[in-house]
């Protein structure tokens, strides 16, 4: 998958490793897990809201400055984690899906 | 009776000055930071196994952010530091604070409040693309993480930032397809006077255009926006704007908006501050003595009371911290008080000069397309928050909110209120002013539910 973000600078760091949806990334040591995401990918979730029109789709965050709360995604455990604010971990397992029932799909 | 009990919320430029003043006078304050590490956003550090120097992460402003570093560490021992903490709310004289799971009420004698500004943006047809970050996080990316949002990055706002942002994108190696400002070339000279307040700043701004030029970037002043283009599924693919009367188009992977910045005044609001509407920058706007003094030992300081800039900010905080000192009855240099009021005077003249050259797109706002989202938390449009005022017959923002949800997703307003209030008016055709604001409201950020009370 193409990859949205793109590193310039400090590359020199040491590899983390974790899973994204079951598939395995590998990040730099010190990255956010947003950086670590969307250096791996080019979305964060799926909006809930994605099946109105004129569609938001997915979603890749926004502020970068936890402010806009667009960067949620969650752990294997079901803990919702703000990608934006969460360093990224040896080990992670994030799933862009929330865990739990889903909302309604009233569109 | 103890010490005195002063709260500083927010660690960037004006709550370090206020903390190393509240130090001086030989209390011991309590810091409560949301980031990690102090520095604010403007002098944000990256993690620490990052080696960038000030020099490269800061540019012309490496050595005050070297000084707020430095200036921080050296009190480390004297203030009671909290990084990583959310104030949620205030009331009743405690803050509260969530941290790891765990919540807090902290009673306090002064509470100096210096929680900084976020991206003021306006909504573009398109905006909700994956790909479209505020100008801020743009910065933030290559800042904190030195990352590029996109491979090939528009820039599309107004303001300072847009142009520094740009400008540290194409040095630091990134794609810059093109800068685009709503504001016409000619408000800036006509706002040259007042931004010759601050000299070295209108020369650094005039240094950065030339950056971009010389780097072959295309910058394009008085545009109008058409479209940020886009699929929902893979996101920005560009930008369309009508320029001199033909429509231009911009191939890019990624969107960096922003016109100036606004206080997150959220907290100042919960505190009781009262808030009166500023017609110049057309906002709502906490209200303060010249030094910060809002009521109910409530004191404001940086942008987070008025946007200034990070230089003023120092300033605004520190005058904030001695005005609470002196009401807590302790003695300050009224010579250094006097010295930080005629420097704020001077701040003041030069952001005026800044609205003026670049102006908050209100009309283009007012008049975005029906189709157009506006709330990007839950994907809801121009058509279904004018219909809150049409059909609804919402008078004011908080109504119109309430049947539209616009203000009412994650954000809480946040990247939306400014613009709804526009669209309202519009909808209306009543004044801005007449729409009201929307009022803060607690928790000011998400948090669990979960969280287990552990007062100390």
């Amino acid at each position: 998958m193409t990859a949205r973000f793109r590193r310039l600078v400090e590359t020199d760091r040491p590899p983390v490793a974790l899973t994204i949806d079951g598939v395995a990334v590998t990040a730099l040591a010190g990255d956010t897990l947003m950086v670590a995401m969307l250096t791996n990918g080019d979305a964060l979730r799926s909006s809930e809201f994605a099946a109105l029109e004129p569609s938001d789709g997915r979603r890749a965050g926004f502020c970068l400055m936890v402010a806009c709360q667009d960067c949620w995604v969650w752990s294997a455990g079901g803990e919702r984690l703000r990608a934006c604010s969460t360093p990224v971990q040896n080990g992670m397992s994030i799933s862009t899906q929330q865990p739990e029932a889903t909302w309604a799909n009233l569109a | 009776m103890g010490q005195s009990r002063v709260i500083i919320v927010g660690a960037g430029p004006a709550g370090v000055r206020a903390a190393a003043a509240v130090v001086r006078a030989g209390l011991r304050p309590i810091v409560i930071d949301e980031g990690a590490r102090a520095g604010g956003q403007i002098y944000r550090r990256p993690p620490e196994n990052f080696t960038r120097s000030h020099e490269e992460l800061y540019g012309t402003e490496a050595e005050r952010a070297r000084a707020i570093h430095e200036d921080f560490a050296a009190i480390a021992d004297g203030i009671d530091y909290r990084p990583e903490t959310l104030v949620w709310n205030v009331a009743d004289g405690h803050v509260w604070t969530a941290r790891d799971g765990e919540t807090q009420a902290i009673p306090y004698d002064a509470l100096i409040v210096c929680s900084g500004a976020s991206d003021r943006v306006a909504p573009i047809k398109g905006w909700q693309a994956a790909g479209c970050y505020s100008l801020g996080g743009a910065q933030i990316a290559l800042k904190a993480q030195g990352c590029a949002i996109g491979h090939q990055v528009i820039f599309l706002g107004s303001g300072p930032l847009l142009y520094l942002a740009a400008a540290q994108y194409v040095k630091a190696g990134a794609q810059v397809a093109a800068v685009l400002d709503t504001s016409p070339f000619w408000l800036r000279v006509k706002a040259a006077p007042k931004l010759a307040a601050m000299p070295g700043l209108l020369w650094q701004g005039v240094k950065l255009l030339g950056d971009l030029k010389r780097a072959g970037v295309p910058v394009l002043t008085g545009v109008t926006p058409v479209e940020i283009e886009g699929d929902p599924q893979t996101g920005v693919s560009g930008v369309r704007v009508r320029h001199k009367g033909a429509v231009r188009h911009f191939t890019g992977d990624a969107v960096a908006m922003g016109w100036h910045v606004k206080p997150e005044a959220q907290i100042a609001d919960l505190a009781r501050a009262t808030f009166a509407f500023d017609p110049a920058t057309r906002q709502w706007l906490p209200q303060t003595d010249a030094d910060g003094r809002a009521g109910n030992a409530l004191y404001l300081g940086g942008d987070g009371a008025r946007v200034l800039g990070a230089r003023s900010a120092e300033v605004t905080g520190e005058l904030a911290a001695m005005a609470a000192l002196a009401d807590l009855g302790l003695s300050v240099d009224m010579d250094r008080r006097r010295w930080l009021l005629a420097e704020k005077a001077n701040y003041a003249r030069f952001a005026k000069g800044l609205s003026q050259a670049f102006p908050w797109p209100h009309e283009l706002v007012a008049a975005i397309p029906d189709e157009a989202i506006v709330c990007r938390c839950e994907a809801v449009t121009a058509a279904t928050l004018r219909a809150s005022v049409s059909t609804a017959h919402a008078q004011e923002a908080n109504r119109a909110k309430s049947f539209s949800r616009v203000g009412m997703g994650r954000c809480q307003g946040r990247y939306c209120g400014h613009a709804s209030a526009e669209i309202i008016a519009a909808a209306r055709s009543v004044t801005l002013e007449k729409t009201g604001r929307l009022r803060g409201q607690a928790p000011v950020k998400p948090i669990p539910v979960a969280l287990k009370r552990n007062d100390i």
